[in-house]
């Protein structure tokens, strides 16, 4: 059974903001339903850019469920330039930590309220900057280097608990080895 | 809270009875059973007896079982002692759905030994592709080893025929039973099988026991290298309480075996058609009319199963779930996956296994649970609006 702490059971079992959210005017989805987790973030954002109200629909486990309901909480109020600099550390500490093989859940949350201010500014998320690693998550090369130096991690399974990638058909475990590999003999 | 036990595929209660039966080998009756004096002979008895007890269940001589530690011990044996009888074949059979003991030692076998594996695939229902089986079989192959009933969706495999046709192939054959036995009328004398597993504490036996049977006649080697025990088969002090103990629940699951194919059926197709009927886009997983009597395997479109089991714990309810949700890998178990289960209800699958010691109020109980559970998870799904997919 999963190391949950109470914030998380908490924010699982009493989610807050909960459903689709009227006159919402930016919405950011993530993750789908072959992936096992997905969330749909609904903003509501007033003429100052400050995020008025935020509800979620989440499909997940508990941490995926709490993840959200706390991304909600801690994004009410805030202007979409505070919002922006919100990383999935912030979404994992408000919940008291995450277990390390949940991080992705923290992730997703960051990752939908990323393309939730984009949808409102009208800006076109690009298309992400190098190679496609992990196929069933869609997650590259330059993203699995971010992780690693940031959170110094050390092994596949670590990025598997970060960014999920390698966590579906494992095909790209290897690859993985490879990048972390590299990461550390560039030191 | 009373705990409402449905989780009887993971492992099941102890039985009054066997802990009764162990418990003087744990104190006064602590003799080595291989001794020369009357007082260790006293437990040599009573593991005779157990012998004999297992044995009865399966229809096998009493020579003919080995006590291991557990499933997975026995399962390791049987593999390794196939290949050890027949060195010069490479190539092994087995299916995609079996459990980790034999999956992933098939898999260390083709990676560290360069066997050549064949994992036989199952249908949408989890039945045996059955012509892909026979057209692999050759006189390169070691060994088939197949589970007697699947662990997570209860469906049942067709042994007995399989093991006409490695017999005729000259191909040793070992079945994983840890899951049909206690459930299942187990006969190895009609079957006609090399060897097969089973395992105590999925009988109400305690967890730490484990047999192996092996034929007459069959040339097994040890992968326990020890003392004389066992016959030679299986070195190691004799974990007398344990073995006395699975004796005692082998006598039981003998005893129960009706009642497990009558009233815990009942119980089983009971809560599977009020959940079906309760709970829109429900489906079962597995061929409906050959799974084993107390498996549910039972999938709910648009939510995530870890969310159903916590849920469902805060209600005294144990159950288990088709997706290792664990180190990111969110995909379906092994099992669902082979079966093509779409991800729509796979990742909402959940098992519930069912033992004797279970009641129609127990399962009133879960039902009217699970109706307001998967409805608050449906309402937080971006997946599911008014009543249905999206």
């Amino acid at each position: 059974m999963w190391d949950y702490t109470d914030k998380v059971k908490e924010h699982f079992l009493h989610p807050r903001n909960v459903g689709e959210l009227e006159g919402a005017n930016a919405v950011g989805e993530t993750g789908s339903l072959n992936c096992g987790d997905a969330l749909k973030l609904y903003l509501k954002v007033n003429e100052n850019e400050r995020i008025i109200d935020a509800t979620f629909m989440t499909f997940g486990c508990a941490s995926a469920v709490a993840s959200s309901s706390a991304l909600t909480e801690i994004i009410k109020g805030m202007t979409l330039n505070e919002a922006a600099k919100l990383t999935n550390d912030d979404i994992s500490d408000y919940l008291g930590g995450l277990p390390k093989a949940k991080m992705h859940c923290s992730v997703m949350g960051q990752s939908a309220l990323k393309k939730a201010i984009a949808d409102f500014r009208g800006v076109q998320i690009l298309e992400k900057p190098g190679q496609i690693v992990c196929e069933c998550f869609d997650v590259t090369d330059l993203e699995i280097i971010d992780a690693v130096k940031t959170n110094g991690l050390e092994t596949t399974e670590d990025v598997t608990d970060y960014l999920k990638a390698g966590g579906g058909c494992g095909q790209c475990l290897e690859r993985i080895e490879q990048v972390i590999e590299s990461v550390k003999a560039k030191g | 809270m009373n705990v409402i036990y449905t989780d009887n595929n993971a492992t099941t209660k102890v039985a009054d009875e066997v802990i009764e039966e162990m418990m003087p080998y744990f104190g006064e009756l602590y003799g080595n059973p291989s001794s020369m004096h009357t007082f260790g002979d006293q437990v040599g008895k009573k593991v005779k007896q157990a012998r004999q007890r297992v044995a009865d269940l399966i229809n096998a001589d009493p020579d003919e079982i080995v006590f291991t530690s557990c499933g997975t011990e026995s399962d390791n044996s049987a593999i390794y002692a196939a290949i050890n009888a027949f060195p010069e074949r490479k190539h092994i059979i087995t299916s995609n759905v079996e459990h980790p003991a034999i999956k992933n030692l098939f898999s260390h076998l083709a990676k560290k030994e360069g066997y050549e594996v064949t994992f036989v695939p199952v249908d949408k229902k989890g039945q045996l592709n059955t012509k892909v089986l026979y057209e692999s079989m050759s006189e390169n192959t070691a060994i088939i080893s197949l589970m007697w009933a699947n662990n997570e969706t209860g469906v049942i495999f067709p042994i007995e025929e399989v093991a006409q046709k490695a017999r005729e192939k000259g191909i040793v054959f070992h079945t994983d039973a840890v899951q049909a036995t206690g459930k299942l009328d187990i006969d190895v004398k009609k079957t006609g099988v090399d060897m097969l597993s089973l395992s105590g504490h999925k009988i109400h036996a305690p967890k730490g026991i484990g047999v192996l049977y092996i034929k007459k006649g069959f040339k097994f080697t040890p992968y326990l290298i020890g003392g004389h025990q066992e016959d030679g088969r299986r070195g190691g002090t004799e974990n007398t309480a344990f073995i006395i103990g699975l004796g005692k629940a082998c006598e039981l699951a003998k005893n129960n075996l009706e009642l497990m194919n009558t009233e815990v059926k009942e119980l089983r197709d009971y809560l599977q058609s009020q959940l079906l009927e309760k709970i829109a886009g429900t489906t079962v997983n597995g061929v409906i009319d050959n799974r084993l009597p107390n498996t549910l395997s039972i999938g709910f479109d648009a939510v995530e199963g870890e969310s159903i089991l916590l849920l469902l714990d805060r209600e005294g309810i144990c159950a288990s779930s088709g997706s290792a949700c664990t180190s990111g890998s969110l995909d379906p178990s092994h099992v669902l996956v082979a079966m093509e289960v779409p991800f729509k209800s796979a990742h909402g699958t959940i098992r519930f296994s069912l033992s004797h010691y279970n009641t129609k109020d127990e399962m009133d109980h879960i039902i009217t649970a699970m109706v307001p559970i998967i409805e608050k998870l449906r309402l937080m799904s971006p997946f599911w609006k008014d009543g249905k997919m999206v």
